[in-house]
């Protein structure tokens, strides 16, 4: 007999008195359910930035009309020459970017020149207040998985009406045939005596705008 | 990692070891207390943690009762989906099909994404053989392996290294470090992003385990914290996944569940710097899925038992745990330490060493494990039917059996307590059997003349 048959027929003999599984009942905060906001976190956006900057990343909040100043004053800020710019990005949000030379993932960067370009800009699929996650799926503007993993510095625009409340709300708007990847803060690691090290293989600094409200 | 786990001596012999050493004992406590205090604020934040644990294990035990159909589908998906799937009975057919999957490569090099389903099969050890060399990419995964260590928990492996002995393995064995390495944390990630960005970017081949399989949608899951996990699952041109046949969950939606017990249960964040999730063939790779057995179909078939299926490998059981903090993770001999490995080793190995059979005396049955666990396994009650079931004198299984039946619940703990109070002067310094290695470090403490649950009642907590 194959593995694939023997593995079977264990399981089988194995779960054979077992009685039938019950139906799961999902008594937790479901998608589209009763929002129960915690106190003073009632506007999903304020909490959402407030979780993001929990995890030491930057956040700011602008008007919807103001991408390009905005993306303009991050870049001054961290000093970037080059920018990677995946596919379907809106051109206004790199509009502002005079002393920055686009680097543009079409056709695909090498991952040598992924590696030395100064940072990255995305926008995202979906945004989680509770956790501060923002979740990339490969869609327009967010390219593919590994743009946003090379470079060392990422720059999320994140449009407000992308925000959600929780897990349950964004798992139900994503696509699983996407690849996707949430990021919660900069990549980071607490295996060296628990002291938590910002920046490990991953980007190591991570700048949020919040885009309209 | 060269170390190996087989013929270790039995659990109170280890641990009597690891209570000497006054550095592990210091590292164990800081970690499990920082994790534990970390866990429990953002767990209080969740106004539906309750609801959400039940829903845990019962998408688990759904999972498992029919898990023959779920990974049938899982199967069918993830080949709609362009990968391969590869069926693994045990450790050595699971080591033989990667290994197959690397030479048809050509390549002799693999990266790797932290993964205790590989460590369980001794996989770097077999490729090894074969001439391959598996580089481990997770900072503590990387630290263990340069210091021809073993992980001692689930979560943080290098827990029981200080930064000073880090430094010295990296300067040791990682031939680009700097001699002028410091010791500052910061600074030694800083050296392993340099010493593996170059491997990165040109490795071909890369293995890794999931947290998750969606059966529904061929879907894997892999939540970490460094961005190795996506170097690995995104770059290399080959992805080889060793998953157990019990990391399937039937749908998509049950993903809501998991990511937020798990990162909170985990290391006490909302959320753990990076989840990637991908469905077989993405972005032009070629996939492999190697589901494994190995041991896993023989705890399915224990009635008591095979809710330690549920586990996610959270390690909050660890952090809670009096035993594993003076033990350390060494002494329970296998990958999976602590009180999920004192349930799961035995009835995957299948009992019959002194190791594996000692391992179920490994826990006091406080019952913190289980109020921590985020997919609810009754740990001591595993615990006591295992205790059961391995071979030590009968007299000895019932005392333990009472003791077990008494401390899983504070009601019947009070009683005995207070029964204990009475009989005070009975009571033996030292713990029969396979414990008494446990007592020769330490004596049990007096009993006192009364209860802190007594005490506090009396006492209205301490105001007359
Ligand atoms: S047994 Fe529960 S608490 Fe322990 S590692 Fe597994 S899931 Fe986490």
């Amino acid at each position: 007999m194959n593995a694939r048959d023997t593995i079977l027929r264990r399981i089988r003999a194995a779960t054979a008195d077992a009685p039938p599984a019950e139906a799961v009942s999902r008594g937790y905060r479901t998608a589209g359910g009763a929002v129960r906001h915690e106190p003073g976190e009632d506007d999903l956006i304020a909490l959402f930035a407030h979780r993001v900057d929990d995890y030491h990343a930057s956040v700011r909040r602008v008007p919807a009309g103001e991408a390009a100043q905005a993306v303009g004053a991050a870049a001054r800020e961290r000093g970037l020459t080059t920018l990677a710019v995946p596919p379907g990005l809106p051109e206004e949000w790199t509009s502002g970017l005079t002393a920055v030379r686009l680097l543009r993932d079409d056709p695909p960067l090498a991952p040598g020149e992924l590696d030395r370009a100064g940072g990255v800009i995305t926008g995202c699929a979906v945004a989680i207040a509770e956790t501060g996650t923002i979740v990339l799926d490969a869609g327009p503007g967010q390219g593919r998985r590994a743009l946003t993993l090379l470079p060392d510095y990422h720059l999320c625009v994140v449009p407000a009406d992308r925000v959600v409340r929780g897990v349950p709300e964004a798992v139900a708007l994503l696509d699983p045939r996407r690849p996707q990847t949430w990021i919660s803060g900069p990549s980071a690691t607490s295996d060296i005596e628990l002291d938590r090290v910002e920046g490990v293989h991953g980007p190591r600094v991570l700048d949020v705008i919040i885009l309209g409200n | 990692m060269s170390g190996t786990f087989l013929g270790m001596p039995a659990f109170p012999v280890n641990a009597a070891d690891a209570v000497q050493n006054s550095q592990l004992r210091h590292n164990l406590r800081r970690a499990t207390h920082t994790i534990r205090d970390k866990r429990s604020r953002v767990v209080a934040e969740v106004p539906d943690w309750a609801e959400l644990r039940s829903a845990a294990k019962a998408i688990k035990d759904a999972a498992l009762r029919d898990l023959d159909r779920h990974l049938l589908r899982l199967e069918e998906t993830v080949q709609a989906a362009g990968g391969h799937v590869h069926w693994a009975r045990d450790a050595a057919e699971a080591c033989r099909i990667v290994t197959d999957l690397v030479r048809a490569t050509g390549e002799t090099e693999v990266v790797k994404v932290k993964s205790m389903a590989t460590q369980e099969i001794g996989l770097n050890e077999a490729l090894a053989d074969s001439g391959i060399h598996a580089y481990e990419t997770d900072l503590a995964e990387l630290i263990v392996q340069l210091g021809d260590d073993r992980p001692s928990h689930i979560v943080v492996p290098a827990i029981h290294r200080n930064r000073a002995e880090i430094r010295e393995i990296f300067l040791r064995a990682m031939p680009d470090a700097s001699p002028d390495l410091t010791d500052d944390p910061a600074a030694l990630a800083e050296a392993a992003r340099l010493h593996l960005r170059q491997r990165f970017l040109s490795s071909k081949v890369a293995i890794s385990g999931a947290n998750f399989a969606i059966a529904e949608t061929g879907t894997l899951v892999v939540v970490e914290s460094e961005g190795n996990g996506r170097m690995c699952l995104t770059l290399p041109e080959t992805l080889i996944s060793v998953v157990g046949i019990e990391k399937v969950l039937p749908t998509w939606r049950d993903l809501e569940v998991f990511l937020q017990l798990l990162p909170r249960s985990a290391t006490g964040e909302r959320m753990n710097p990076y989840t990637s999730t991908w469905t077989a063939a993405t972005e032009g790779q070629t996939f492999h899925l190697v589901l494994l057995d190995n041991g896993r179909t023989d705890v399915l078939a224990d009635e008591v038992g095979r809710q330690a299926l549920r586990c996610i490998r959270c390690a909050a059981c660890l952090n809670v745990c009096p035993v594993y903090e003076r033990a350390g993770g060494h002494a329970y001999g296998s990958v999976y330490p602590g009180p999920i490995g004192a349930i799961l080793t035995p009835q995957m190995r299948g009992m019959g060493t002194p190791l594996d059979d000692s391992l179920p005396y490994a826990s006091t049955l406080c019952g913190a494990c289980y109020d921590v666990c985020p997919v609810a396994i009754d740990i001591p009650e595993v615990l006591v039917h295992l205790r059961d079931r391995s071979s030590h004198p009968r007299a000895e299984r019932a005392a333990l059996r009472a003791a077990g039946w008494m401390l899983a619940r504070p009601e019947r703990l009070a009683r005995a307590q207070r029964l204990a109070f009475r009989l005070r002067r009975l009571v033996p310094r030292r713990l029969p059997g396979p414990l008494s290695a446990w007592t020769d470090t330490r004596d049990l403490p007096d009993i006192p003349p009364e209860s802190f649950r007594d005490w506090w009642k009396r006492t209205e907590g301490g105001t007359r």
